[in-house]
């Protein structure tokens, strides 16, 4: 098959300093200084230069080469800072790069965020020519498409009232709802999967399935391993700006979570900024610390059937009113084995700021032998924005102590059952 | 860096693809195709900004009576009554609110084009679309305002009229849609160099307001060109909103001292700031996203 998308050799570089010298007057001041001969008075004394930093340059892409087939859906996963965004915005043409090419075949569309370009005085209607003709399409071509879009967004009785009267369920489903209907040949896709509820995520991945069922190329970049599992087949795994690995999702996803366990057990890592989803910046408390049954993660080893003790340490920097916990433990390939809710235990956090440590136990975990990972979220209400998400955070290991006796590598499930007895019941035919 | 980056088989064709992302845009190679695509979401915002003008406050249309007609009532006062500078022996209101209508509008293009970089950065930062659309769209916009001072001017001057005022409206004013255009290329070519500097230096955004209230100073708002010595006019003719307001007030009201190779240069202004405005623009829109 004839590829839609060719990336050769593309590298982007960031200098620090162009952020930070924004005022004609300080450049003037650099170049009459370093005229005179004297130390530039604007330069960045950087003590840690702790990325491939030198003389205030990061390499946010280097030489990352790669084609992509019509009708392929690929993700790209890796950490914070390893260059996904960076290269889903030179796709997207939002920045170009430093070096290097991209050839892209047929009509993008990206989705780095929906609803981009809303105005919330406008009606439903209004928002809906402005966002499509935003993302891409002609006026004729969203009129013909404007019924289904409508139905889409399931807020049709609401089409002529202002978005800014629309609750934050209705303004996203309306904004999906155009996104959706693109029809692009290659469809470009940030983490918007990350925001809403549960039901209009499902939507979401069950569209985006549709358009890439329909033949069409799709890139969908996500830190959500379980989503990437299940709409892409193949997958690039970015790391510090290099093409680290590709392959078929499964298989890539596999590799990435064990190096990451590998990297934590060395004890090289136990920043949990590395596992973050998105930015803490504003956030009013963030987690800065996991513990497991009073250990380092990663390498804490659990008994089968044994009890596990989480620590978790948060700083709040705003008072929190009612915030839960939500706990997702998952496996080797992202799938998720159990959620644990604190308000299922009634439990609401009420913490003033300061940092505080929060105790989590399980009686027993009845886990088959093997490698687990979790997903942390602190959050002050249903639907709201979670206020720190920690992803696929390698957690604990299972060990066999006895109980598995053959056949122990058996590949299939990740529940071990407790108390399992068998017997034969002589002369005794079924119950009917 | 890499200069290894030739295509993997250099004789390949390229047409096949449809769009080729390189480093660098050239200075000349403005994608004219790719925005008149892009001509629904110029009316788009268009109307997102009329809407949202009028919607949101209750003031808005208001303002844009009030505005002018205040000015020209400190303008009458300390230009005419204090400063005593001639008006060409036109009725000093009609003198002033034809200058400020017209100084407005371009005022108007010049400040809201100046901002595009800044104040759409958010949209930028997530979706491509030819950047160029945002100016164009402003300039439209700002005709509407436009539209509503104008009406104001035109009832004033039917007002002087039936007093018997000495002013003179004749069939030059078909010329107005060619003065609107040599504004509106003007402000979006001065807005687009500002926009594209002030990406790299912020500060030059507050010396836009300050610049051009200078502007205007040399604009032949508050006097009339006649009251240039003759043999300096042609300096003063090198901006070309001396003769567009000069003009205006010779088809308006009669009276004035433009000649045609006047209008003519500085039709030849106007076209040359928005050639290199929209270059440069073009330039730096590609990597604007990275310092902004």
């Amino acid at each position: 098959m004839s590829s839609v998308i060719r990336v050769e050799n593309v590298s982007k570089r960031y200098r620090l300093g162009m952020i930070n010298r924004q005022m004609l007057y300080k450049d003037l001041q650099s170049r009459w200084a370093r005229w005179r001969g004297q130390t530039d008075p604007n330069s960045l004394l950087t003590e840690q230069s702790n990325q491939a930093s030198t003389n205030g340059e990061i390499w946010a892409l280097k030489d990352i080469d790669f084609e992509i087939a019509e009708g392929e859906v690929v993700g790209i996963i890796g950490r914070n800072g390893s260059g996904k965004s960076t290269l889903l915005k030179i796709l997207s043409q939002i920045t170009a790069p430093t070096s290097g090419r991209v050839l892209l075949k047929g009509r993008v569309a990206s989705l780095l965020e929906v609803g981009t370009g809303f105005h919330p005085e406008l009606s439903g209607r209004d928002n809906i020519y402005l966002n499509g003709s935003i993302l891409g399409m002609r006026r004729q071509e969203i009129s013909h498409k404007f019924d289904e879009i409508v139905a889409f967004s399931e807020v049709a009785q609401f089409i002529d009232t202002p978005v800014k009267r629309y609750s934050s369920g209705m303004y996203m489903r309306l904004a999906f709802a155009v996104a959706a209907h693109l029809d692009p040949e290659i469809l470009l896709v940030d983490e918007v999967l990350a925001v809403g509820d549960a039901e209009f995520q499902e939507k979401c991945l069950g569209k985006m399935n549709e358009v890439a069922r329909g033949g069409k190329t799709v890139i969908f970049v996500s830190h959500n391993m379980g989503a990437v599992s299940a709409l892409t087949s193949t997958c690039l795994h970015l790391q510090k700006g290099h093409l680290e690995d590709r392959g078929p999702t499964s298989q890539v996803v596999e590799r990435y979570l064990n190096a990451a366990a590998a990297q934590h057990s060395s004890g090289k890592s136990t920043d949990l900024s590395f596992y973050r989803r998105g930015s803490i910046a504003e956030s009013p408390a963030y987690l800065s610390r996991i513990l497991v049954n009073g250990s380092q993660p990663g390498n804490a080893a659990v008994d089968l059937h044994g009890s596990l003790t989480i620590h978790l340490e948060i700083n709040v920097l705003q008072a929190l009113r009612s915030a839960f916990i939500c706990f997702t433990i998952k496996d080797q390939k992202a799938e998720p084995i159990t959620t644990i809710f604190s308000w299922d235990q009634n439990f609401l956090l009420t913490l003033q700021p300061g940092i505080h440590l929060i105790e989590m136990k399980v009686d027993h975990i009845p886990f088959s032998p093997g490698y687990y990972y979790c997903d942390v979220g602190i959050s002050r209400a249903v639907n709201a924005a979670s206020a720190d998400v920690i992803q696929n955070f390698p957690l604990f290991h299972v060990v066999n102590t006895g109980q598995v006796t053959h056949w122990t590598e058996r590949p299939w499930g990740k529940v071990y059952c407790h108390g399992v007895q068998w017997s034969v019941l002589h002369n005794t035919a079924c119950p009917s | 860096m890499n200069k290894s980056i030739l295509p993997k088989t250099p004789s390949e064709d390229l047409g096949q693809w449809s769009t080729i992302i390189t480093p660098h845009r050239g200075w000349l190679e403005v994608r004219w195709r790719e925005l008149w695509q892009y001509r629904d979401l110029i009316y788009l915002f268009v109307r997102r900004d009329f809407v949202g003008t009028y919607k949101q406050t209750v003031l808005g249309p208001i303002w844009f009576f009030l505005q002018p007609i205040f000015t020209t009532i400190v303008f009458t006062v300390v230009f005419g009554k204090i400063a005593k500078i001639s008006t060409d022996a036109l009725p000093p209101p009609l003198f002033y609110l034809s200058g400020i209508v017209m100084w407005q509008y371009f005022a108007d293009c010049l400040n809201k084009t100046s901002s595009t970089f800044t104040a759409n950065a958010g949209i930028f930062g997530k979706v491509y679309f030819p950047r160029l659309v945002v100016p164009i769209s402003t300039v439209i916009t700002s005709l509407i305002t436009f539209a509503i001072q104008f009406a104001l001017f035109l009832s004033l001057l039917i007002f002087f009229k039936i007093q018997g005022a000495p002013v003179h409206p004749n069939y030059r004013i078909i010329i107005l849609p060619f003065l609107l255009l040599m504004m509106a290329s003007l402000g979006l070519g001065v807005g687009c160099l500002v926009s594209s500097l002030t990406t790299r230096y912020r500060d030059l955004a507050v010396a836009v307001g300050f610049g051009v209230q200078l502007w205007m100073y040399a604009s032949a708002v508050v006097y009339p060109l006649s009251e240039i010595p003759a043999e300096w006019r042609w300096l003063l003719v090198l901006n070309p909103m001396v003769p567009i307001i000069e003009s205006f007030r010779f088809a308006f009201l009669g009276s004035g001292v433009v000649e045609i190779w006047q209008i003519a240069m500085g039709a030849g202004v106007c076209l040359l700031v928005l050639l290199s405005g929209i270059l440069t623009f073009n330039h730096v829109e590609k990597t604007f996203s990275d310092t902004v």
